[in-house]
């Protein structure tokens, strides 16, 4: 009875052991599955990219190139060589440098300070300030386009970087403050009351103190606004034109001005130059990208 | 005055973000609002005019069709970014080798911008050279794809490219969500008889329901908001069958010069983000208070 008790028993796991190994078959095969799909378009630009338009219309998205030709990088980068109407994005690339270097060390700059009132010098209603700051998080920009530019052209850096720098500046100032906040509203407070009691200042504090271990979050707010900036497209768009365009303006010009046959080798090696600096940043920080991503959705 | 100085530094130090913000969002926003009620064309004039620009913009044929293609777009881009990363949470929550490889993968297209997505998406959506011809060169012959240039089915191709860039977002948001919760409880159900597929769905899923809530406030913000994928994918064509409000509102301001209209238009945008972000604040609020 026992021993025939102990065989069924065995039967069921054996039987519930094949299940579970099918089981993790179709796990994998979908997972795989799903990560083909999300490699999809990356693979697609990049072999694109390195095809000449010979073999683009003889070939399939999904074709092998024959060779690695960068020619259609090159042209990308640099352009043709004739003056007029030749497009490329280098001038552009290096705008959007200009751009966002101030933009997110300002904003991130504001945010920590403002984080750090907001959480280490309380006081009446600081809820309601944090409250009326976390709502820049979600207006709809075109509710402030129009204003903006007016701004701008009465300030006089309408079509320039600086004019960029500056609206890129205010409107990260909310998700900056954002993550500060809820980074050291778990700092304990003890440790700055107990500094109060030593003497030290409200400067003393936050380089002191607060400083030396943001560095996580530092990096995370760097990330966030980075990618924010560079992959902007509205407000470069509505406020520069030109010379003053930063990349994905000037991406989105080139994809559409080609006159007379469609390069799409060019095309694809444009949006790869495009994206890859917020990309790689992604692949070395890929943890605090996603930080950032969850932290400025979930809080707490 | 150094006493005063020294009291109100906290005050004075965080000056600045309050007045920035209050400027150039509050105020701006109330600029917008006062000139929708203006009879702006190219500049903004002052007098008040009522409500005209609201009557004139829900009697424009563009305005019906960029909010019904909103309408559809949220519905779409919303049930396939949640159920893909809900999928794709459990699944990865399954102690799979090369986790982070795969989470890796799914969560890269975040950290493009729309306007390459859009550009990529372009190329293999066209009609003669990208996907359709590769389903024509491996044998089926009469295999048409032509959305990105069909009138009626243009809008779908922008629900593709923004699912295949946001699916992951979520994904990551359910994935912090389930690994937040305790082993005991996942135990204890099982020692109960429960078989996995019940421990998500009785258990886990509905334990997520802050996440749920979540993703639907980033998504429905992302697609009210959504501009770029737009302009690099059709422009809002074939003819104005893809155009939303924001394309709509820098068009009919930039494009179209009027200002009036064009600001009735943002301020219908901001209230429909505000009516789904206060009550999110609000209870965000509340829960950080109960704690």
């Amino acid at each position: 009875m026992q021993d025939k008790l102990q065989a069924s028993y065995k039967q069921l796991e054996m039987k519930s052991k094949y299940t579970n190994m099918f089981l993790r078959w179709f796990l994998y095969f979908a997972l795989i599955l799903f990560a083909l799909y999300f490699i999809f378009p990356l693979y697609v630009m990049v072999v694109t990219s390195l095809k000449t338009m010979e073999e683009i219309r003889q070939g399939t998205l999904l074709t092998w190139p024959s060779g690695f030709n960068f020619n259609s990088w090159a042209v990308a980068w640099g352009g043709r060589g004739y003056g007029a109407g030749d497009t490329f994005l280098r001038p552009y690339f290096w705008n959007s440098f200009k751009m966002v270097v101030p933009a997110v060390f300002f904003s991130t700059f504001i945010g920590a300070m403002t984080g750090y009132v907001l959480t280490k010098w309380r006081f009446k209603g600081d809820q309601w300030v944090f409250l009326f700051l976390l709502f820049g998080c979600f207006i709809p920009f075109q509710a402030i386009l129009l204003p903006m530019a007016r701004t701008l052209g009465v300030l006089g850096i309408s079509n320039s970087i600086i004019g960029l720098v500056l609206v890129h500046t205010v409107y990260g100032i909310p998700f900056t403050t954002l993550f500060f906040r809820n980074y050291y509203i778990s700092v304990p407070t003890e440790l700055v009351k107990a500094a109060r009691i030593d003497g030290a200042g409200f400067f003393k504090i936050f380089f002191k103190i607060l400083l030396p271990i943001s560095a996580p979050i530092i990096v995370v707010t760097v990330i966030w606004q980075f990618t924010q900036i560079w992959n902007d497209f509205l407000f470069g768009s509505t406020f520069s034109f030109g010379k003053a365009a930063p990349i994905q303006v000037a991406l989105n010009n080139m994809v559409l001005s080609s006159t007379s046959v469609k390069e799409y080798n060019v095309d694809m090696a444009s949006a790869i130059i495009a994206g890859i600096p917020t990309l790689i940043v992604y692949v070395l920080a890929g943890k605090y990208f996603i930080r950032g991503l969850t932290s400025g959705a979930v809080k707490g | 005055m150094l006493k005063w100085l020294e009291k109100n530094l906290p005050k004075i130090v965080m000056a600045p973000a309050v007045g920035l913000i209050g400027w150039f969002v509050y105020g701006f926003v109330l600029w917008t609002l006062y000139i929708s009620f203006t009879n702006s064309k190219i500049l903004p004039k002052y007098e008040l005019w009522g409500v005209g620009q609201y009557v004139k913009l829900w009697g424009s044929r563009k305005w019906l069709i960029a909010v019904d293609n909103l309408l559809i777009f949220t519905a779409l881009f919303l049930i396939f970014c949640v159920v893909i990363g809900i999928i794709l949470a459990i699944f990865l929550d399954q102690k799979i080798r090369a986790e982070g490889v795969l989470r890796t993968i799914y969560l890269y297209p975040m950290a493009l911008s729309f306007i390459v997505t859009g550009t990529a998406w372009k190329w293999i959506l066209n009609p003669t050279l990208g996907i359709q011809k590769m389903f024509i060169d491996w044998g089926f012959e009469n295999f048409t794809f032509d959305w990105l240039v069909n009138r009626e089915m243009a809008i779908y191709t922008i629900v593709i490219a923004g699912v295949w860039q946001s699916a992951g977002f979520v994904m990551a948001l359910f994935l912090a969500g389930l690994r937040s919760v305790e082993d005991e409880i996942v135990k204890a159900a099982k020692i109960d008889g429960a078989n996995l597929f019940t421990v998500y769905w009785k258990i886990l899923l509905p334990m997520m329901r802050p996440v749920f809530f979540t993703s639907f406030v980033i998504l429905v913000h992302i697609s009210i908001k959504s501009y770029d994928l737009i302009v690099a994918l059709t422009q809002g064509g074939p003819g104005i069958s893809t155009t939303m409000p924001a394309l709509y509102m820098t068009q009919t301001a930039f494009h179209k010069s009027q200002v009036g209209l064009s600001a009735a238009s943002a301020i219908m945008m901001f209230m429909a983000v505000a009516a789904v972000i206060i009550p999110y604040l609000y209870s965000e609020l509340r829960r950080e208070n109960a704690r």
